[in-house]
């Protein structure tokens, strides 16, 4: 047999159909729905009396317009359209019959955490989510990527997708990582090295001692931007650490199933002579602490940098740079470390989990913050509970930072989490568009690390200052 | 589905990169529940100030390009989120084709299910129709898909390739899923076979 990368074992696994020019049928294994991308598609099974085929592989969580705040489950809080929607997907819900986690549940938060935490991610499998952010469970070596509303219905309708193959391409991560860098700083700068265009028409594997290393749940930060680099999905092999932490999850295998499963999941990796359509290679030892300073995640910088000037660009970019720096109200030359900061946001898909969180109170214990407004929203309730019980909340409570329920909040600012007018903000979120946390807000990505250092500071910060 | 016919019509220059999906719709028009209504907010945030009043420099709201059907844009158009109400957006304001180097996966996919034709161009190609686009109303595009070429108004014409199957069931206005439950005995018989392979699934 011909050697095989990882996508291709998962892609070969659930080929339903394949036509003659290479357009197939592939066969999804688990279906996460959320309120805002998927009410269209609930109301077109409702037009046209379809059912949902498989209704036990379909999970649905609230998560992008639901208030953070206190005493949300009184529907008096939202504003009467995200009301709507959420409502809308109690009812579809109910209605379809599939798995649910309302907004009353401790198990609520962020579909791409909920996945995970509940055992619904599991290696090899085929995942798909009308979010783009869906990438996140391909940490676990399962095939993961965001869809469209139509998209969406045909899932539902038929627990398939029509797809055509996409081209290999190997990231790897090589050698250890500085002190000070994390997960969030190799994800932004392999999108600073290719752009954001740059994984069109792929699907990365990431490897590398480097990758290793990482926790799941920072593999999972890795993975979570792989569409900001443009590739359909992110992967990295399972191993030991995948294993250990499936296991004993309320949806994970158990007993027999378990053993049988862990004989397939080994086999799951690419082989050594596997062909790559395109390789990336970083070394470890090279990437800082990175921020980004423009309108789109692959204006990544080292936090040591200044401001690119437009010039410094080619192309179509020098009159994007151009645009993006006086949105983000920067000078080009202007030390990255001097830029002020009002707001920080600490949450996300991307950084929303117990290690972010503890990191981010690592660095502020026993401090304050200098910003006008901060603020830490836990990705579930199950990681909010761990966070209070270890005493992180009380830490970020006295450090001046707000505590806040689980959900997407000031991520995307659907819900009245929003940045005002030129506010800027250090947020551990994945996309800095303009407009993206409040219209005419600005928006710079980084670990939670660097931004619970910007907090204390009131400016950019170099992390590594701090912790010495 | 409509189907896709060929379209002769008026092309707005949108010569920027990386034009995401929060700038073809902002998310503040995601909470409908609706598919229809989302044209007029269409590049809401570069088409109006504050108070809601049309800036007028933006290309879609000068009179020559009111009436546009097709879109030249910059690289990597409609990147970021996966959102369907971007081609809901562009398809409600009457937009049928976009025209680009490049474009965003997940977006390019959304727009053939709802009728709209992402043509991918070399940059030459883009660069002409780019220039030919700032003629406004005084120019018309033609984009015939059965031939798979895009003329210019000065009569230039430039093949592009797209897939098959989406092509066949763009110009036919087909339906994905009614497509797809025609198989659905092959469905039934890929899950009982995975239900004996991978049971935990
Ligand atoms: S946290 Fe942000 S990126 Fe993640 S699913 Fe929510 S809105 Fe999307």
């Amino acid at each position: 047999m011909s050697p095989k990368t990882l996508y291709d074992k998962i892609w070969d696994a659930h080929v339903v159909h394949e036509a003659e020019d290479g357009t197939c049928l592939l066969y999804i294994d688990r279906h996460l729905v959320h309120e805002v991308t998927s009410p269209q598609a609930f109301e077109g099974l409702r037009m046209t009396g379809r059912k949902v085929r498989a209704p036990d592989k379909t999970i649905a969580v609230p998560d992008h317009n639901v208030p953070t705040t206190p005493g949300r489950e009184n529907p008096d809080q939202m504003p009467e359209e995200s009301r709507i929607q959420v409502a809308a997907l109690d009812q579809n819900a109910r209605d379809f019959g599939i798995h649910y986690y309302p907004v009353s549940d401790i198990r609520q938060g962020i579909v791409h955490i909920v996945g995970p935490e509940q055992g619904w991610t599991l290696p090899g499998m085929t995942v798909v989510c009308g979010d783009s952010h869906t990438a996140t469970h391909g940490a676990f070596g399962a095939l993961a990527h965001g869809i469209g509303t139509s998209e969406v219905e045909h899932v539902l309708a038929t627990q398939t997708l029509i797809q055509k193959k996409s081209k290999n391409m190997k990231v790897e991560i090589t050698g250890k990582l500085r002190p000070g860098v994390t997960a969030k700083d190799i994800t932004l700068s392999v999108i600073g090295a290719t752009g954001t265009a740059g994984g069109t028409g792929y699907v990365i594997e990431y490897c590398g001692e480097a990758i290793r290393d990482l926790s799941m749940e920072g593999r999972m930060t890795v993975c979570n931007m792989a569409i900001e680099g443009g590739a359909r999905a992110g992967l990295i092999a399972p191993d030991e650490k995948t294993f250990a932490y499936v296991n004993g999850r309320p949806h994970a295998p158990k007993g027999a199933q378990w053993e049988a499963a862990m004989t397939w999941w080994k086999t799951l990796r690419s082989d050594d002579d596997a062909h790559w359509d395109k390789v990336v290679t970083l070394k470890g030892e090279d990437i800082s602490p990175v921020v980004t300073w423009g309108t789109s995640p692959e204006d990544v910088l080292p936090i040591t940098g200044v401001v690119p000037a437009p010039e410094d660009f080619k192309g179509g970019k020098v009159e994007a740079a151009r645009r993006s720096l006086d949105y983000m109200g920067l000078t080009p030359g202007q030390k990255l470390t001097d830029i002020e900061i009002d707001t920080v946001f600490i949450g996300s898909c991307t950084n929303g989990r117990i290690e972010d969180l503890r990191a981010a109170a690592e660095i502020v214990k026993g401090k304050k913050i200098k910003v006008k407004r901060a603020m830490v929203v836990p990705g579930s309730g199950l990681v909010r509970a761990q966070a209070e019980e270890e005493g992180l909340a009380d830490i970020f409570k006295e450090a001046g930072f707000e505590w806040r329920l689980a959900g997407c909040s000031m991520c995307l600012a659907m819900n009245p989490d929003q940045l005002a007018p030129g506010e800027r903000c250090a947020a551990t979120s994945n996309r800095n568009f303009e407009g993206r946390q409040g219209y005419k807000g600005r928006t710079h990505l980084m670990s939670p690390a660097m931004a619970a250092a910007a907090a204390l500071t009131g400016h950019l910060t170099d992390v590594r200052r701090i912790t010495g | 589905m409509e189907k896709f016919e060929k379209l002769t019509g008026i092309a707005a220059p949108l010569p920027l990169v990386n034009i995401d999906t929060d700038m073809i719709i902002p998310k503040q028009f995601l909470k409908t529940i609706k598919r229809s209504g989302l044209g007029v907010n269409l590049f809401d945030e570069m088409r109006y100030d504050r108070d809601g009043n049309e800036v007028p420099d933006f290309v879609l709201n000068k009179p020559q390009y009111r009436q546009a059907q097709i879109i030249v844009a910059g690289d990597n158009f409609g990147c970021g989120s996966s959102r369907e109400h971007a081609p809901w957006a562009l398809k409600d304001f009457g937009i049928k084709a976009v025209i680009s180097t490049s474009f965003a996966d997940i977006f390019f996919n959304n727009c053939f299910k709802n009728g709209i034709l992402p043509i991918v161009l070399p940059q030459e190609a883009v660069d002409v129709l780019m220039k030919d686009s700032e003629k406004g109303s005084n120019a018309r595009m033609i984009v015939d898909l059965e031939a798979q070429t895009v003329t210019s108004s000065d009569g230039e014409v430039f093949h592009f390739e797209v897939d098959s199957f989406k092509k066949h069931c763009l110009l036919n206005g087909l339906d994905d899923i009614g497509l797809t439950m025609e198989k659905a005995a092959a469905i039934d018989t890929f899950e009982a076979q995975a239900s004996q392979a991978r049971p935990w699934v």
